[in-house]
């Protein structure tokens, strides 16, 4: 757990977001139909999601870490990551919205990914649901960790294997290209990648900060 | 061996309760047969409702509606109907691997039967519109197992947490939604009589869903089943 209180990767991650910020809006895109300049938002929609996946990937690893030890401070990471996720998560769909109004024509065309994305974000909010049903706390970690673990894979099969299998506008869905296809002298790369990077340790930032704080509560709340 | 003797008298034990009291077979079975009256006597208030273009639409998703809020019924009591004591006891007997698979079984042999009866039952009140009824079927049992291993799952974790009946409503309904999308629309095919080897993926995928419930349910009930 040294790893959270380091400034390094915090240093990196601003680094990475300010530059995929400026290279995003300035260097050169492949001029696309439909998509023109809209193709920019591939550098803030995806790496969402990214991030997303990251905080909810280390979410699962201490939801694991939980049931195993049962330390409570498991628990809190666990917990923390999912909030920070969620929020990436509309983030993502919003951007996507957004993306979709200027591509598809619609917010909300009811395309598969979006509705997949709709249903699993159904899915960890029965998460938050859960936790507050239970009062008694250890209860609580335990059987929000069994469901987180649960939850993940589903979300998993929801968000990139079924979109996949049926008729999609997404791109990387249903038959059609994903953009390495598109981005043929693989020059949106150069931002992309970073812009993964970057935004997944932001998301992890927030995650830390946010777990550091409900540890200082936990510890204050402690009877000694 | 033990797992599988474990399992085997348990899952005796199911039945075995179930056949004398026959509460929740008798008593999901009223529940369908009372929503397919209900639905029945809501969609003739229209008259000509099977002549309606878009008959075989309704007849398929309706189906699939009343068989999932059946089986979130039937399912929610596996876990809730047993109190505290008697788990207990089987807790000091038997692993936890054994009593999540007698339950998963127990469930999934009722909601195939239930399933059935389901549809023999609604295909009385509505017409069946169905071209290829075996395949059907098929996917009516398919749809039953698959409810079964996740609503299992579901109601052990919600039998733990108080206010169960939203809770497990809420908790499983996400986990639900692409089982029944991929359900409807593989029933749909059966009832146009199309081609089976359009349905093999959609059968895969539902297949995929089941083993990774199960397999999650055996790896996490171990760390549910005692408080």
């Amino acid at each position: 757990m040294k790893f959270i209180y380091q400034t390094w990767w915090k240093l990196l991650a601003v680094i990475l977001v300010f530059y995929t910020m400026i290279a995003g809006f300035l260097l050169h895109v492949p001029t696309l139909p439909i998509l023109h300049e809209t193709i920019r938002n591939l550098y803030f929609h995806v790496p969402m999601w990214m991030a997303m996946l990251t905080v909810f990937v280390i979410s699962v690893w201490y939801s694991v870490l939980y049931l195993i030890t049962g330390k409570e401070e498991h628990d809190l990471a666990s917990i923390e990551c999912v909030n920070t996720g969620l929020v990436f998560y509309l983030l993502g769909l919003i951007t996507g919205m957004m993306w979709a109004k200027y591509t598809w024509g619609e917010f909300w065309s009811g395309d598969p990914k979006q509705n997949s994305a709709a249903i699993a974000f159904l899915l960890y909010c029965a998460y938050l649901i859960l936790r507050n049903s239970i009062d008694e706390e250890q209860k609580r970690a335990k059987i929000s960790a069994i469901y987180n673990i649960f939850a993940f894979p589903i979300m998993i099969v929801l968000l990139f294997v079924l979109p996949r299998m049926t008729v999609s506008l997404h791109p990387g869905n249903g038959g059609n290209p994903a953009f390495g296809k598109y981005d043929l002298d693989s020059n949106m790369r150069v931002v992309l990648y970073p812009a993964f990077i970057g935004w997944s340790l932001i998301a992890l930032w927030i995650a830390t900060i946010r777990y550091r704080i409900r540890l200082i509560e936990y510890k204050r709340n402690e009877i000694n | 061996m033990d797992l599988i003797n474990q399992t085997k008298h348990l899952l005796k034990k199911e039945i075995l309760l179930e056949w004398r009291s026959k509460y929740a077979f008798n008593g999901v079975l009223l529940y369908v047969v009372s929503t397919v009256f209900v639905c029945y006597m809501a969609f003739n208030l229209n008259l000509g409702f099977s002549s309606v273009k878009s008959y075989a639409i309704v007849w398929n998703t309706l189906f699939w509606i009343i068989i999932l809020f059946a089986a979130v019924n039937a399912i929610a009591k596996s876990f809730l109907q047993e109190n505290k004591n008697r788990q207990l006891y089987y807790y000091s007997i038997a692993g936890p691997h054994a009593i999540i698979l007698s339950k998963i079984i127990y469930n999934v042999l009722l909601m195939s039967l239930l399933s059935v009866l389901a549809l023999i039952i609604y295909s009385l009140f509505f017409t069946n519109p169905t071209n290829d009824t075996w395949y059907y079927f098929l996917t009516v049992v398919l749809g039953g197992v698959s409810f079964s291993t996740v609503f299992t799952m579901i109601s052990a974790i919600a039998s733990k947490a108080s206010n169960n009946g939203t809770l497990m409503a809420i908790l499983s309904f996400p986990v639900i939604i692409p089982v029944i999308l991929l359900l409807i629309r593989m029933s749909k095919r059966a009832m146009d009589g199309l081609e089976h080897s359009l349905s093999y993926q959609d059968i895969g995928v539902l297949m995929g869903i089941n083993v990774i419930v199960i397999a999650t349910s055996l790896l996490l009930f171990p760390f549910l089943w005692r408080d």
